[in-house]
């Protein structure tokens, strides 16, 4: 099983050559520097104009849907145990100031975003998404963490919130959700399945009460 | 008197045991989902759990990032005799619940539902949640914790007697499509269907069904028992597997759980229990024996009450 599924070791951080060779459904590995951003993170950065909270270098140019489950022992030191992404959807609004604000060209999370997000957002910034397995792997993705160099805004948003820097070797499995193209694997695979469920409602209809904004085209998405 | 630090160490134990051990039941389902799947990312990514679930154990780490909302379920023998009584045991259950998302250590994710504020500790105004149910002619105390993650999967509907068995399964069908789809749900799950009650019964029914009946399991109702190997045949056949990618791996099992419901409705809940299907149980006996187990245990012939009265049993007389 899985033998026709290419998988790619990449460095961070990526060059654009190098994101290229991805194609969507290809399993990558990371090794380098990255970091964990979500809703908190972009709401300061961006609407508050905080800017980022250090420089690219410190940082990296991966960003991570994630909150680990970590703590802080009294010493000071980071004890992270598991990493697992969050859905990833609801952070499409702030992207397109985000890749021009931090400079990051890969985002790593979970489900990913429309094809529409992707063609008018990560292509342009000549961004891909990296979708995590699962979900979630949170284990094998602990153990690739090799050091956490900082952790910023800890006091501001909270432990879950913060943003936590990760250098990491042979992170993953991670899948090419989007690729530098802008297609989207979850859409392919949704059109796939698509014409085998009209004979899976045979015999149904729909509910007597209805509900407000409520579709009933099972191609649609919930995203 | 079962002493209260029996109680609090257990469940310290517990919340280690159920972030990072994958119950049994749950791993020979999802096993058995790897060997019929045809789909090749979703047969992936089953692998990847597989191999995950070794590591997290080798490690004893935390099976996933997000360790869920933890939660408590305790079921008292009737002669059961807590030290402290029930606000004893609900103190140690706090304590064991903020002390282990530190120690494991676990995600933080309970905070305050508008200032987002929290105490990293996963403990706060009415979390973790505290359920109750009792069990006749017996000395011990099941703790249960259950740390469901999910913010995704679990859906209601209030449908009418009109609707009838198609309209069950239409919204079944429904929920499973909708959170299928990218693996929002983060299938292969248990799937807890919650039929009757009223409106937060209907839900609390689902959940349970998802999170305390173990795969393989059936209903002792044996149509109701047959629903469920239909159910878990329907969502096999959608043509969806692990991450919403192409297979039949959506659904390790269907437990349902019904209560009586108005005349006039057919409310309806549908629960998925993830791909991290986190629960641990002990049963602390009267003289501080503790067992460990991954059966809640939690649906009986008492706790269902199918009859006007409850009688504990008789032994019938020989002939």
């Amino acid at each position: 099983m899985a033998s026709t599924i290419k998988t790619v070791e990449l460095t961070l951080p990526a060059s654009v050559e190098a994101l290229r060779k991805l194609k969507i459904g290809t399993v990558v590995y990371l090794t380098g520097r990255l970091f964990t951003a979500r809703e908190g993170v972009y709401k300061r950065a961006i609407e508050e104009g905080a800017g980022m909270p250090a420089a690219n270098v410190d940082l990296g140019t991966a960003n991570f849907h994630c909150s680990p489950a970590a703590s802080i022992e009294p010493d000071g030191r980071f004890n992270v145990g598991a990493v697992t992404a969050t859905a990833s959807f609801r952070f499409a609004k702030w992207l397109d100031g985000w890749f021009k604000l931090s400079g990051c060209n890969i985002i790593i999370g979970k489900g990913g975003m429309t094809s529409e997000i992707y063609r008018n957002v990560f292509v342009p910034n000549k961004a891909i998404y990296l979708t995590t397995v699962g979900y979630g792997t949170g284990a094998l993705l602990g153990r690739g963490i090799k050091d956490v160099p900082g952790v910023y805004w800890r006091k501001e948003l909270g432990l879950a919130q913060a943003v936590w820097v990760l250098d990491v070797e042979h992170f993953g499995p991670f899948i090419v959700e989007s690729d530098l193209d802008g297609a989207s694997l979850f859409e392919r695979e949704n059109e796939k399945i698509a014409p085998g469920l009209a004979r899976l409602y045979e015999g149904t209809k729909p509910a007597t009460l209805r509900r407000y904004g409520e579709t009933d085209d099972k191609t649609d998405e919930v995203i | 008197m079962i002493p209260l630090a029996t109680i609090e160490k257990t469940a310290e134990t517990l919340m280690e045991k159920a972030a990072i051990e994958i119950p049994e039941d749950y791993l020979g389902g999802l096993r058995r989902c790897a060997d019929t799947e045809k789909g090749d990312l979703s047969s992936f990514v089953i692998q990847a759990m597989l191999e995950n679930y070794e590591a997290a154990k080798e490690d004893r780490r935390a099976m996933c990032g997000d360790t869920g909302v933890p939660r408590w379920y305790v079921k008292y023998g009737n002669d059961a005799r807590p030290e402290s009584g029930p606000i004893g045991v609900e103190s140690a259950l706090r304590r064991a619940t903020a002390n282990a998302t530190q120690s494991i250590p676990l995600r933080p994710n309970r905070v305050h539902p508008l200032w987002r504020t929290d105490h990293d500790n996963n403990v706060g105004i009415n979390a973790p949640e505290i359920d109750y149910a009792f069990h006749p002619d017996a000395d011990w105390i099941d703790l249960t914790t259950v740390h469901k993650g999910g913010l995704f999967g679990s859906d209601y509907r209030m449908l009418f007697p009109g609707d009838g068995m198609q309209g069950i399964r239409r919204f079944f069908l429904d929920t499973l499509v909708a959170f299928g789809k990218r693996g929002l749900a983060c299938q292969p799950a248990i799937v807890g269907v919650g039929l009757g009650g009223s409106k937060d019964a209907c839900m609390v029914l689902g959940k349970q069904a998802s999170c305390l009946r173990t795969v393989g399991s059936r209903n002792p109702d044996p149509k109701i028992a047959e629903l469920e190997d239909e159910f878990k045949e329907l969502g096999n056949s959608i043509g969806m597997g692990a991450m919403g990618f192409m297979g039949s791996s959506m659904v390790v099992d269907c437990n349902i759980e019904v209560g009586y419901c108005h005349t006039g409705g057919m409310p309806m809940s549908v629960h998925m229990f993830c791909l991290s299907s986190r629960r641990a149980t002990a049963r602390i006996h009267g003289d501080g024996r503790v067992e460990y187990r991954t059966d809640p245990d939690w649906f009986t012939d008492y706790s269902r009450r199918a009859t006007v009265e409850w009688h504990t049993p008789v032994p019938m007389a020989t002939e």
